[in-house]
């Protein structure tokens, strides 16, 4: 039996390198093999952790500090299952959305397993450094993938977001040379008994250049600006990749270090303040996602304003009662679970009715609902998450929030979160409601292969039915 | 699983799963869709009629799934679900049968009938929710499941009344959330549980509890188009008629109307409501509810806004009764919710009939239609009468129990409501009657779609549907006293809400 920890790793490397030497374009049903295999590693772990809880292995049995450890918990089994299950079916997807449109298919395969190596990586890291090193791995093959397509306007995005990661990466890297500098170590487990209340200020400065980069990472406002462009210039594909998956990447790490590492340094004020950028990027988000008039533009908007909901778990967290403080935790995790999952069906299925109709523009979208049904629907279930109704994960995640707010006595919360999706269902109904008008004259819609469809579907029925399952996913969160 | 477990989910399953399937169906398999349709709902009838004999033999049917530690969907048959379970699910029978002949020739109907099952599917959930999250979870379904219906045509005034319906009912659901989650956060799991649970928590949350009150009922208000939240519903009447049939009578505005009943009766218990003083100001909002509906009815000159306004009045017969702090006028509150359904629905039928059979949309338009069409408008005729509350039709009995509930209540002004409402239902449904049976006609219909074949004034499905129903009108008023009327098992569950009533 492999054990899952290196080969999560290892494999999507594995196909990456066999993609790139058997040249461009080729190596879907290889990696599509290593997905699969992936997912069933990612699964057997889950319920390794959930039986025996959280463990440490050592590569090539040296073990820190000389060597390098990897370990794994109920958050990182959460976090590792949901990459998997989200690039399974979105590899199956991207195969033939590029066998209908080659735009960009030449490094797809690749840079998507370099980037969930990295990824997987990330998730398993167990010490500051190699967290530093995954991150830029991660940021660098995101870049790679924006910018594949070619052409000016994905170039010039996959520029600013190149910026945007590599003055987050570095940021973050400064902050762990202060940390070393200070404590002598980059493990997690060593450092974790020597920070206290009393650091130096060269440790809180740490702590705070960390965070930030990671902030600017993960796209929260007002960090937001390279993510539009950039998600919502790239192949459906990429960006269901990069929305569904990079920038949790990057949340995970923040809240990894912010419950664990950096626990003693935390104060309510500085929590606040994170609840009050995810608080503003919801709004915003929601707002800019009203006014778009393109389609992918308008769920790019969607994602800024989703990745908000995530922050509003550190004032809910941060030295309030045990019941608040696990609540807020449970709806933040949900929430990551199931925006990933609908996210990945919301913008895939976007590109299907983007490949289908030849257009990009919301006011024209007329007969999507005759033609593409099962799309519209799709886009539909996704839509049910993001508002946040039941019986959706989303609504989980909210309603595990909101209890969480009532709790610790913090009402403006709720009122955010309640008018976060009404203005949700705005932007989702300004969709669907075009689809809904008879065919405009003169268009043609080319039909598109079921392979484009049905993953959609998938990803979006998962995110739907994950609200009826919360129990599962947040006992394995629970265990270790 | 044992079979009692099991009932309540296959009550939700033979609608959900006929609909998944029609969704795949392509759209000229006619005989099958039609056959998922009707066997689903015949299945449905069969699975409720077993429940009826267990609930009354003490048998209980509960379904329980745990979401979240300390949250659960529970569906449970107790005697107030299964009225309007058996309500919704004999009356989506007929609307089904109604809309397959409505439908006949137009485009979409496998999106149509797919969602319309959902439609009920939410409803039937919404009548067995155990507990108020469960409740909340099918109360936001059958928004979802009914905004693709109202939109179904796809003209512009569709989608701007599907924008409005949306608006008003998302903002109501999200409500009807913040006083869920508060709710939950003081008592835990919400059961719902004859005589309520509210009581249970101490008098210091008196404050909150009024609150939470407010924010559930505005929050289901918006539903039970209780003024002044009730604007989306005239809009919505662009929908094809057996939509606006299953909105009015079925699904959506009962719903709301439901839920008021559980929250006053099973959350807060009415005697514990009544000791919060919460009931005198939802009977106001009703008493204007009902008369502020009534006086708009009388200025609307197209046929289905008039009886759209007519809902937003009757609707609220249901809330006055249930704010009637006694027995008799709960009796008349939980009666209404089963006669005003049938009367209605009756009245919808008719309208889609005139509208289809000769292209009948205003009133002025209805001279003389009762030769062309009698037996739709004796169907008509009687409904009409019966919202009137003309002895011996099924709305006489709630007005009269209504009548000595306000009564018993302390409360002679809402007689006077009842009465003033009485006249202006009057006012504007005789005239109507007089049109069609008196005034001859003169020119042409303004569009003739169904010639009169065989002696038969419009097909078959359409005829038939409504001649039940006001069959129904009759027979729930002059039967009411027999066993298993809606006036019997009204009386069975309102002598289960007052535990410590001495009359």
């Amino acid at each position: 039996m492999l054990d899952p920890l290196p080969w999560l790793i290892l494999l999507p490397l594995l196909w990456a390198t066999l993609a790139f030497v058997r040249g461009p374009g080729r190596g879907g049903r290889l990696a599509m093999a290593g997905l699969l295999l992936q997912l069933a590693l990612a699964g057997g772990l889950a319920g390794q952790v959930a039986g025996e809880g959280a463990r440490v292995y050592a590569v090539g049995g040296w073990g820190a500090p000389l060597g390098i450890d990897l370990a794994v918990d109920g958050l990182s089994a959460v976090m590792l299952l949901l990459a998997q299950a989200v690039a399974l079916p979105l590899a199956v997807y991207a195969r033939a959305y590029y066998a209908a449109h080659d735009d960009g298919a030449r490094y797809f395969w690749p840079l998507t397993g370099t980037l969930l190596a990295a990824m997987n990586a990330l998730f398993l890291a167990a010490d500051v450094f190699n967290l530093y090193v995954t991150l830029e791995l991660l940021g660098l093959a995101a870049v790679g993938l924006v910018a594949s397509s070619g052409g000016a306007g994905p170039v010039t995005a996959a520029l600013r977001y190149l910026l945007a990661t590599l003055l987050g990466s570095g940021a973050y890297l400064f902050g762990v040379a202060l940390l070393y500098g200070a404590y002598g170590s980059v493990s997690l487990t060593e450092l974790a008994p020597l920070l206290g209340a009393d650091a130096p200020l060269a440790v809180f400065l740490a702590a705070a250049l960390m965070l930030l980069g990671l902030m600017l990472k993960t796209a929260l406002f007002p960090f937001h600006f390279w993510l539009p462009p950039a998600h919502g210039g790239a192949p459906a594909p990429v960006s269901a990749l990069l929305s569904a998956l990079v920038v949790k990447a990057s949340f995970y790490l923040i809240l990894r270090l912010w419950l664990d590492l950096f626990a003693p340094l935390t104060s309510v004020a500085a929590a606040q303040f994170l609840g009050l950028l995810g608080a503003a990027a919801i709004l915003w988000g929601s707002l800019m996602a009203l006014a778009q008039t393109r389609l992918k533009m308008l769920v790019a908007y969607s994602t800024v304003a989703q990745i908000g909901y995530l922050f509003l778990l550190f004032p809910l967290a941060t030295h309030t009662g045990a019941l608040a403080a696990s609540g807020a935790l449970q709806g933040g995790v949900m929430q990551a679970l199931s925006h990933g999952l609908a996210k990945a069906a919301m913008f895939t299925a976007a590109g299907t009715v983007i490949l289908s109709l030849g257009r990009d523009d919301i006011a024209r979208l007329g007969g999507v609902s005759s033609r593409l049904p099962l799309t519209l629907f799709t886009f539909a279930l996704a839509g049910v998450t993001l508002l946040g109704l039941p019986p959706s994960g989303g609504f989980t995640a909210k309603w595990l929030l909101m209890s969480s707010a009532l709790h610790s006595g913090q009402w403006g919360w709720v009122a955010v979160m309640i008018l976060g999706g009404l203005l949700a269902t705005a932007y989702v109904f300004k969709v669907l409601r075009q689809a809904f008008l008879p065919v405009e004259a003169g268009t043609k819609f080319k039909p598109v292969p079921r392979m484009l469809e049905w993953p959609a579907f998938l990803l979006a029925l998962a995110s739907l039915l994950l609200g009826l399952r919360a129990g599962e996913v947040l006992s394995l969160l629970g265990a270790g | 699983m044992t079979f009692n477990e099991t009932l309540p989910l296959l009550v939700l399953a033979s609608s959900l799963i006929p609909g998944l399937i029609i969704f795949t169906l392509p759209e000229d398999r006619h005989g099958l869709r039609g056959a998922f349709n009707l066997g689903g709902a015949v299945l449905k009838l069969l699975f409720i009629a077993v429940m009826l004999w267990g609930v009354l033999g003490g048998e209980s049917y509960e379904f329980r799934l745990g979401v979240l530690p300390g949250l659960d969907l529970v569906f449970r048959a107790d005697a107030l679900a299964l009225l309007f379970v058996t309500l919704s699910a004999v009356l989506w029978l007929l609307t089904t049968t109604y809309a397959i002949g409505y439908l006949e020739g137009s485009p979409h109907r496998s999106r149509f009938f797919g969602f319309f099952s959902l439609c009920v599917t939410a409803t039937v959930g919404v009548a067995m929710a155990g507990n108020l999250f469960t409740f909340f979870v099918f109360y936001e379904l059958l928004t979802l499941s009914t905004y693709p219906l109202v939109v179904h045509r796809g003209t512009p005034a569709a989608l701007r009344a599907g924008g409005v319906y949306l608006a008003y009912t998302l903002t109501g659901g999200a409500v009807l959330l913040a006083g869920v989650v508060w709710l939950y956060g003081l008592l835990g799991q919400v059961e719902f549980t004859q005589g309520g649970v509210a009581s249970a928590l101490g008098p210091e949350y008196a404050g909150q509890l009024q609150l939470i009150f407010i924010l559930l009922i505005a929050g289901m208000g918006v539903k039970a188009a209780l003024v002044p939240l009730h604007g989306w519903l005239p809009r919505a009447m662009v929908a094809p008629a057996p939509v606006s049939a299953l909105l009015h009578a079925v699904a959506v505005v009962k719903a709301g109307a439901f839920g008021i009943v559980r929250v006053v009766y099973e959350v807060f218990g009415v005697e514990f409501a009544q000791s919060l003083s919460l009931l005198a100001p939802l009977a106001v909002v009703a008493a204007i509810t009902i008369l502020w509906g009534s006086l708009r009815a009388l200025y609307q000159d197209d046929l289905k806004r008039r009886l759209a306004y007519s809902t937003i009045s009757q609707v609220s017969y249901i809330v006055l009764g249930v704010a009637m702090f006694g027995p008799v006028g709960t009796i008349g509150g939980i009666v209404h919710l089963v006669h005003q359904g049938i009367m209605k629905i009756t009245l919808f039928f008719c309208a889609g009939n005139y509208a289809e059979t000769l292209g009948i949309h205003k009133i002025g338009d209805m001279d003389g239609v009762g030769r062309r069409m009698p037996w739709t408008t004796v169907a008509f005729s009687i409904a009409a009468f019966g919202m009137i509350g003309l002895p011996p039709l099924a709305g006489f009995v709630s007005k009269w129990y209504l009548g000595l509930g306000a009564l018993e209540a302390g409360m002679p002004w809402a007689l006077a409501v009842l009465v003033a409402s009485s006249l202006l239902n009057a006012a504007y449904f005789l005239p109507m009657l007089y049109r069609a049976w008196f005034k001859p006609r003169i020119g042409a219909w303004p569009e003739e779609h169904i010639p009169v074949t065989k002696g038969r004034e419009t097909s078959r499905l359409l005829l038939y549907p409504p001649l039940i129903t006001a069959a129904a009108t009759l027979l729930a008023g002059l039967l009411a006293a027999s066993f298993l009327s809606p006036l019997d098992w009204a009386k069975l569950v309102a002598a289960r809400e007052y535990p410590h009533w001495v009359p």
